[in-house]
């Protein structure tokens, strides 16, 4: 039975590689939405792949978090992006294939993935 | 919904709206009695008794951004159409219980699915709050308290991508342990 006990050695691991996260540090948020239409739509995969590839890519600026439902229940999933010059970009119909280049062209390049907004997608 | 994990993460969402430290989802899967029980019980806020009986009706909602609240309505569902039961339990102030019970040979139970990854996303957006994962299979059971795993990490997060990539294989691996006791 595997248990808590190989946390220990994470945790020491964790102790030593110092990369201590200053929330000050946030200025790019990641928002899913979790309530009961986007869940359905498939955010969760959608909210776990950010997690990974932020984690993957240790963007120590990017906080992924959730929301309710922001009211555009037949564009879920949705994924708002809010960058610290104040700018905001909702991205509809995601999947978690989709969140790798948004990671990269938008969180790192800082280039937003026009096709996949609800500007290109509501036409 | 595709699957019984997609509506515990809803429900447990409500609990979160409800401004709840602990929130503990346990299910209980029976095969000697063909029964499956799913538990989500919180310390938020409670409801009254209209509330509650308001919250079963799909075109009730606290929210205002649509007129609908289809989560509890789904969760309902989903234990009914297998002849399994649903009730809420709730006190203002106190918290709210949530108990479904399935039917397991009937051919409308949904798979429960993924629930590793219900536990992780809970975890990975909410770390002040704390949650505990019951899983029990016949005689086999195991939990996860993530106010044990957070006592152990010593003021580290507890959504930190090695603690996530813990927990996810400690339920993944868990569950099949307990499933797989049985065989023997």
């Amino acid at each position: 039975m595997k248990s808590l006990a190989e946390l220990k050695a994470i945790r020491d691991k964790m102790q030593t590689s110092v990369n201590v996260r200053d929330s000050a540090d946030d200025n790019i948020r990641v928002v899913v939405g979790m309530a009961t239409c986007g869940i359905a739509a498939g955010a969760r995969p959608v909210l776990n792949a950010f997690t990974e590839e932020v984690a993957k890519r240790g963007l120590n600026n990017v906080m992924v978090t959730q929301t309710g439902c922001i009211g555009i229940c037949q564009y879920e999933p949705v994924v708002e992006v809010y960058t610290n010059d104040g700018s905001k970009t909702t991205y509809v119909k995601m999947t978690a294939e989709k969140v790798a280049r948004v990671v990269s062209d938008h969180l790192v390049n800082g280039n937003v993935v026009e096709e996949y907004t609800i500007g290109a997608v509501a036409k | 919904m595709q699957e019984l994990s997609l509506n515990i993460l809803d429900i447990a969402q409500n609990s979160i709206r409800a401004n709840a430290s602990l929130i503990t989802i346990e299910i209980i899967r029976s095969v000697i009695d063909n029964k499956m029980t799913i538990t989500i019980e919180d310390n938020g806020c409670g409801m009254s008794k209209e509330k509650v009986e308001q919250v079963i009706n799909p075109f009730f909602t606290t929210r205002t951004t649509r007129p609908v609240g289809l989560g509890v309505p789904f969760f309902k569902m989903s234990a009914e159409m297998t002849g399994g039961t649903f009730r809420i339990e709730s006190e203002e102030g106190v918290g709210t219980k949530v108990i479904a019970t399935y039917v397991l040979d009937h051919i409308d139970l949904m798979p429960l699915g993924d629930m590793a990854s219900t536990m992780v996303t809970l975890i990975s957006v909410n770390p002040e709050i704390d949650f505990i994962y019951r899983y029990r299979y016949n005689d086999a059971e195991f939990t996860l308290d993530t106010r044990e795993v957070k006592q152990i990490l010593e003021g580290l997060p507890v959504n930190s991508p090695d603690v996530l990539v813990f927990i996810k294989s400690f339920i993944e691996e868990n569950t099949l342990q307990a499933e797989q006791q049985e065989l023997k």
